[in-house]
């Protein structure tokens, strides 16, 4: 079967450091936008994004909530750039236990940055809007891709690993239980 | 559910140890807003005119303002009173940074400091919970070296952290209040601080802020970050470059500081160096203010970047804003590259950069006049900067002469005699102001100097041009979007003020028009102190964001209560007097309104009588600076004017009562 190509739009936040000022006006209208309702209160702990901000060692970096992850990484990184040492998971966007970093303070649940998706949708999200400074831009570019490829080639590795991991009948088993299960 | 404030305050006794939180009333937020209002009343109630600085009894009350930690931009301050060792006045010194927004987050408006304790203290507010700590380990050790070490020590880097230096620890009487790029510094409150054993406070937070009407309020709070953006291009022209834009006087962002080291004084307070800047000067510290600084910064939720990181080679990092960039170098007749190393040691021990510079240039004068002996300075290095150093060091230890010094120009002269007294030649109310000495007498500056309870210009100046335009088309201009003004004759105020003729200083403007336009500025800053809102985004700058306006909608939207323009003038009113009643009843009279006698060389005595008639009777006070008992009860403080009244305070034909129903 040929591949389908499709386009998609690819959502960037380009994120300047040098330009960053430390100000949290990005933290305080991400919790405004997201709390309900809408702009009903503010509270940067729920923010989606974060400065992660040593002042007398001039580090500010912006990080924005990705994926959840269980576990922690089994090892850490730890960048120097211009001789300034960054901490360990200093550009990492994961919810993760390594670090008191997005959860929901009263629920602990994990906080995911969603582009300030919304009805109807912005022109650009709120931290964007709201930082004057520039440190964050907001940029969109379209991009075709073989969606149909891609997933069936991602597909088969997947399997292969299961296959691998559990043996082939043992996967098989678990995959007509679950559809039976409809 | 409360709105916009969190409705508890953390009171804290150090003597017993005791700690409670406690529900405040909604009334008095009403009656005051909150911030230096809600603070004047708990200092009107709590700490009677008996009460010394350095009683267990008088309070420290660090209070967020009720619009900080909402979303409206640049409501961040930390309005920190007491009772001011310097002035033994009320004290309202005010911060900006991050320790205001972390409070309202831990669920306070204000934490309330009573009693001592006899060990060194620091305050660790997580949320609800609540712990005094022993801080033995951190005596002597630096403002922000402090903070460092305790947030480390909590394992907490989020805390945020108000610490005293060594000064604080020394009740210094300019000992200042540190907090990275801020500083409450005037009136001596660090060491009120230090008196009652506290190092430092340390506060994180993790709960909401609520807003009463959210999709109302986030317009405004759009609408002022459209309008900053806007007026960030257009600087307002015919003035000098620190102060046409907004924010606090952008002197970390720039270099070009003709007009101060040019019209304000060197040294002590003593020479102007009318050709001082250069294009030579202006090259050298162009490389200087480069080469140190590493970034500049913004406080909570601001936009502008009024603070800078400051790197010089060989001291540790520190933070810095606006005018402390040049107080050092012009008392010692030195540089900016001194200037911005003598500052980190200064930060650190946490002293006031307008006061601790004076102070030990009126040192230095005093010795060279031979009233201090060479006894006095045993030990002083030669050079002129090694001077300032070593003065700086006995001052924050009260060693030597710097015990003497440590407590301001004022009480110093006091203490050492022979004549010394005429050298602490710069104060109000017993503290140093800033170092200007000019030509003719500005009857709106006159006002404001004398009678500004915080004793400080900046803190009363803002909305009016300090100067006339030279010439029409440049007033015409200027008037077109000038929307701030609270009525259009202001315009014509404007309008018709000229450099020379019959309509310039000191007859114009005339009494009447000073008395309108200093009440205006005045307004302007109480509105701010009550919500928390810094003055670089509204009384400070010309055509700011935020004004008479649109206050009332933005503090309605946010907190819920319903105030029109006539309303919040009515608060404001009331703050502004009851603050000077809480300073009455310590003593404030006429008497202690007096600029410094040759800030003008060209004096007025019976414009100036004048002008402080007519203004006192403007703000509904008698001519002897107290409130009258028809204005205090037209503004619901009858228990105030009974006070007075008891006191003796209100002569018999003003303790009359009004007529029944005039009352509210």
């Amino acid at each position: 079967m040929k591949a389908e190509k499709k386009k998609r739009i690819v959502k960037t936040i380009r994120v300047d450091v040098d330009k960053c000022n430390g100000c949290r006006a990005c933290e305080v209208v991400c919790s405004a936008f997201h709390a309900s309702p809408k702009y009903s209160s503010n509270n940067p702990e729920r923010s989606r994004i974060r400065v992660i901000h040593e002042p007398l060692r001039d580090i500010y970096v912006p990080v924005y909530a990705g994926e959840y992850s269980a576990a922690e990484c089994a090892g850490r990184d730890k960048y120097t750039i211009d001789g300034k040492d960054y901490d360990e998971c200093a550009f990492c966007r994961a919810s993760c236990p390594s670090r008191p970093l997005f959860t929901e303070p009263d629920s602990g649940l994990p906080l995911k940055c969603d582009v300030c998706e919304s009805d109807p949708p912005l022109d650009e999200p709120m931290c964007v809007q709201w930082c004057l400074n520039d440190a964050l831009v907001y940029e969109e570019r379209e991009e075709e891709v073989e969606e149909e490829a891609a997933t069936r080639e991602e597909l088969e590795t997947g399997l292969e690993s299961l296959a691998n991991k559990y043996g082939m009948q043992k996967m098989l088993d678990t995959v007509a239980r679950i559809s039976k299960k409809g | 559910m409360r709105f916009s404030e969190t409705g508890f305050n953390l009171e804290i006794d150090l003597s017993t140890g005791n700690v409670e939180r406690v529900e405040t009333d909604p009334g008095l937020t009403e009656l005051h807003l909150g911030g230096l209002g809600t603070n004047a009343r708990l200092l009107w109630d709590r700490v009677p005119p008996d009460v010394e600085p350095f009683s267990p009894d008088n309070l420290l009350i660090l209070s967020a303002g009720l619009l900080v930690g909402t979303h409206a931009p640049g409501a961040n301050r930390t309005i920190v009173s007491t009772i001011s060792p310097q002035t033994l006045f009320m004290a309202y010194s005010m911060m900006g940074g991050f320790f205001a927004p972390e409070l309202k987050h831990a669920g306070y408006d204000k934490v309330i400091i009573r009693g001592k304790s006899p060990k060194l203290t620091y305050l660790w507010i997580n949320n609800d919970k609540v712990e005094i700590r022993d801080a033995s380990h951190l005596r002597g050790k630096g403002a922000c070296e402090t903070a460092e070490l305790i947030r480390r020590e909590l394992g907490e880097p989020k805390a945020q952290v108000a610490a005293i230096g060594m000064a604080g620890e020394n009740r210094v009487f300019f000992a200042s209040i540190e907090h990275g790029r801020s500083s409450a510094s005037r009136l001596g409150i660090g060491a009120v601080m230090g008196d009652k054993g506290l190092k430092a406070i340390a506060v994180r937070g993790t709960k909401d802020i609520n807003i009463a009407r959210p999709a109302e309020f986030m317009e405004f709070c759009n609408g002022v970050l459209k309008y900053i953006e806007v007026r960030d291009k257009k600087p307002v022209p015919g003035v000098m470059p620190i102060l046409a834009g907004l924010g606090s006087p952008q002197e970390m962002k720039l270099i070009d500081e003709e007009w101060h080291t040019t019209n304000f004084m060197w040294g002590n307070s003593r020479t102007r160096r009318r050709d001082f800047w250069t294009k030579e000067i202006e090259e050298k510290w162009r490389g200087t203010q480069e080469s140190v600084r590493k970034r500049l910064i913004s406080c909570h939720n601001c936009p502008m970047k009024c603070g800078a990181t400051i790197s010089a080679p060989g001291v540790s990092t520190y933070m810095m804003k606006c005018f402390s960039k040049l107080t050092y170098t012009m008392a010692a007749y030195s540089d900016l590259d001194f200037g911005f190393r003598i500052a980190q040691r200064a930060t650190e021990y946490g002293v006031d950069a307008y006061s601790a510079p004076q102070v030990m240039a009126f040192g230095l004068e005093l010795r060279e006049a031979g009233i201090l002996s060479e006894q006095d300075m045993e030990g002083m290095p030669s050079d002129n900067e090694g001077k300032f150093y070593w003065l700086l060091d006995r001052i924050v230890r009260r060693e030597g002469i710097g015990d003497v010094l440590a407590d301001g120009t004022y009480w110093a002269a006091k203490r050492i005699g022979k004549g010394a007294d005429a050298y602490a030649h710069n104060n109000i109310k017993k503290h140093e102001q800033l170092p200007l000495k000019l030509g003719m007498l500005n009857p709106v500056y006159f006002l404001m100097y004398s009678t500004g309870e915080k004793s400080n210009i900046t803190q009363i100046e803002g909305q009016f041009p300090q100067a006339p335009f030279a010439t029409k088309e440049e007033r015409e201009d200027f008037v077109k979007d000038w929307i701030h003004v609270p009525h259009e004759r202001f315009k014509q105020y404007l309008l018709d003020w000229e450099f020379r003729g019959e309509r310039s200083n000191p007859y114009y403007p005339t009494v009447e028009m000073s008395c309108e336009i200093v009440d205006w500025q005045e307004m302007m800053h109480y509105i701010d102190d009550a919500l928390g809102m810094c003055a670089g985004l509204s009384s400070f700058p010309l055509k700011p964001p935020y004004h008479v306006h649109n206050y009332p909608q933005i503090i309605s939207a946010a907190a819920g209560i319903d105030i029109d323009e006539a309303a919040l003038t009515k608060i404001t009113r009331r703050n502004r007097t009851l603050v000077r009643a809480v300073n009455n009843r310590r003593g404030l009279t006429r008497d202690d309104e007096r600029p410094p006698e040759d800030h003008w060389k060209k004096r007025f005595p019976e414009l100036e009588a004048k002008l402080l008639d007519e203004y006192y009777k403007f703000k509904g006070w008698n001519k002897r600076g107290i409130p009258t008992r028809e204005s205090l009860c037209g503004l619901g403080l009858d228990d105030v004017a009974e006070d007075l009244a008891k006191r003796g305070m209100l002569t018999p034909e003003e303790g009359v009562p009004p007529p029944q129903g005039s009352v509210g």
